[in-house]
């Protein structure tokens, strides 16, 4: 179990590692790890990997927006229905139940600005259980899952020899 | 006008450190993969720096009390004995500008011309030339790949006459990272009694050891009063570049080296000394996060050396591993000077650490994984063509 933590936390880290580096870190064979790799891939214990990708730089036309979200709580279900209608949407890339002021916050992605606020206006105000929404859009993206996003994250500052 | 008449003829007689030669070569050089550094890749964490930053803001500019700031020298006794089970009082503490200040001052404290100094080598390179700046004649003593290049007690018996009055012992090593177990200390322990002489204990890497936790020879007790203990914040809170260090020992030691420093340095940087403070008291989690990055590392690079023909044995300290190269039929140097031609990856060769040190290199894993799995590759196909 702990060398399943380490593996995972490798692989949070680094998605791209190599069976042949896993296997040194772990002191197991690379068979071994790729074994446990498939079957935390079973397990949905790793659900899936993503490339982080700085869309500014290349000619793509992306805009993000991270919506605020109240709900009404449906008898029974709680947020989760809800949940479930607003995750359907392939524009959604994340959605999170929060405590706090509101109840949802929801990550969309669109081609322009119009794109998004016609989705909200017309997908996601409109859901019956939905009782306010507040738009927020991302100006500029710093850091995700732990990368720098400038150009001086990989910059290595020391002397080549000391 | 000849100038050179006036230069102190101790001074030009020291050689420049082997190092340069290769840091000339490899500035000169495009997509250079450099595994040839000796100080960590990461920065130093962010909470450290901001109270580096804080105090700036506060206007604490100011000159510090010779020995350290009373609160750091505090941090600095309660680390002791958290990590190393050594306690120490304040007045036995002095803070200076990083390990090598410190190391310069012990030997101008215990050293008087012709007295001499145990170096085992192969070891970092500020160690000699300090020495002879004290007027003191340095002993090298060798140590082996086949010992794990930790100092036996044999060698240590050999090399003491009836000048000795000091053995340099610097463990978790660099460049070879060997570390001494506690049997092992405790055994030169013995002699170091036997014969009085002193230890300067240059620990800066104690933080860094893999799989058990450093022994140090302070931790004798009956030894404590003659061993002075040399740390420091670079390594283990990745701070070379604030330049802070410091020394654990006797009083009176400490009361003599504290003279110098007052006169030579005054106190050390204050920024750097409010920020060492953070370190010490919330640093802990860094330390050991960033020691578990290098032991990851560190399973990577043996294994892909092994794997490419040059064997090294399993380095548990520091984050150095010390390869054989004597396989290719070439000096440590023509090898690493090579590589560095002909693949552009940056190691130093083994005999800038002391002659023991020729037919091998000095391999650093403080560096990307990509850069090592990068580096790996290009040895790979170096050594492939070596062999033909």
């Amino acid at each position: 179990m702990e060398n399943q933590e380490k593996l995972l936390r490798q692989l949070e880290k680094n998605a791209k590692i190599s069976p042949e580096q896993l296997s040194s870190i772990l002191a197991k064979k690379p068979e071994d790890v790729s074994a446990m790799i498939e079957d935390c891939e079973k397990n949905k214990i790793i659900v899936g990997y993503n490339a982080l990708i700085d869309w500014d730089k290349t000619n793509r036309e992306l805009v993000t927006a991270m919506i605020e979200v109240k709900v009404t709580p449906q008898r029974g279900e709680g947020f989760d229905r809800v949940a479930a209608r607003i995750y359907q949407y392939p524009e959604v890339t994340s959605v999170y139940l929060l405590s706090g002021g509101y109840d949802l916050v929801v990550m969309i992605e669109g081609k322009t600005l119009k794109e998004v606020a016609h989705f909200v206006s017309s997908k996601l105000a409109t859901i019956d259980a939905v009782v306010s929404t507040a738009t927020h859009f991302v100006l500029k993206k710093y850091k995700d899952k732990g990368v720098l996003f400038q150009e001086e994250a990989d910059e290595d500052k020391r002397m080549v020899v000391v | 006008m000849d100038v050179t008449k006036f230069i102190n003829p101790t001074v030009s007689a020291i050689k420049p450190s082997g190092i340069r030669k290769f840091f000339d070569l490899a500035s000169s050089m495009e997509d250079v993969v450099s595994l040839s550094i000796g100080e960590p890749d990461f920065d130093t964490p962010w909470h450290i720096r901001d109270i580096g930053i804080y105090s700036l803001e506060k206007g604490r500019t100011h000159y510090l009390a010779n020995a350290g700031l009373m609160e750091l020298r505090e941090e600095i006794t309660r680390y002791m004995y958290r990590r190393f089970s050594l306690a120490y009082e304040t007045n036995q503490v002095l803070v200076t500008v990083g390990g090598s200040e410190a190391i310069d001052l012990a030997f101008r404290v215990l050293l008087s011309p012709g007295d001499e100094v145990i170096i085992p080598e192969p070891c970092f390179v500020c160690y000699e030339p300090l020495c002879r700046l004290a007027g003191a004649i340095p002993v090298k003593l060798e140590t082996k790949a086949e010992d794990e290049f930790m100092v036996t007690p044999e060698g240590l018996e050999q090399a003491i006459t009836e000048k000795t009055r000091l053995l340099v012992l610097s463990y978790p090593n660099n460049p070879t990272g060997a570390i001494m177990p506690e049997e092992a200390v405790r055994k030169l322990g013995e002699i170091i009694k036997k014969h009085d002489l002193y230890v300067v204990s240059d620990e800066i890497y104690a933080e860094l050891t893999y799989g058990g936790k450093h022994f140090s020879m302070a931790q004798i007790p009956e030894l404590k009063d003659q061993v002075l203990v040399v740390n420091g914040f670079s390594k283990a809170y990745a701070m070379t570049g604030w330049r802070l260090g410091f020394v654990c020992g006797h009083p009176e030691v400490v009361k003599m080296m504290t003279k110098l420093h007052q006169f030579g340095i005054m106190s050390a940087s204050t920024t750097a000394q409010y920020a060492a403070v953070e370190a010490l008291r919330n640093g802990d989690e860094d330390v050991a996060a960033m020691r578990e990055e290098y032991d990851d590392r560190r399973h990577i690079i043996v294994d892909g050396l092994r794997a490419i023909g040059c064997p090294c044995f399993e380095p548990r300290g520091a984050f150095y591993v010390f390869p054989d190269v004597r396989a290719f039929n070439m000096t440590s140097e023509a090898f690493c000077e090579a590589l560095l031609r002909e693949e552009h990856v940056a190691i130093v060769p083994g005999n800038a650490f002391g002659a023991p040190g020729e037919g091998f290199a000095r391999v650093s894993y403080a560096s990307s994984l990509d850069n090592i799995s990068k580096a790996l590759e290009r040895m790979e196909r170096f050594t492939r063509k070596l062999r033909g």
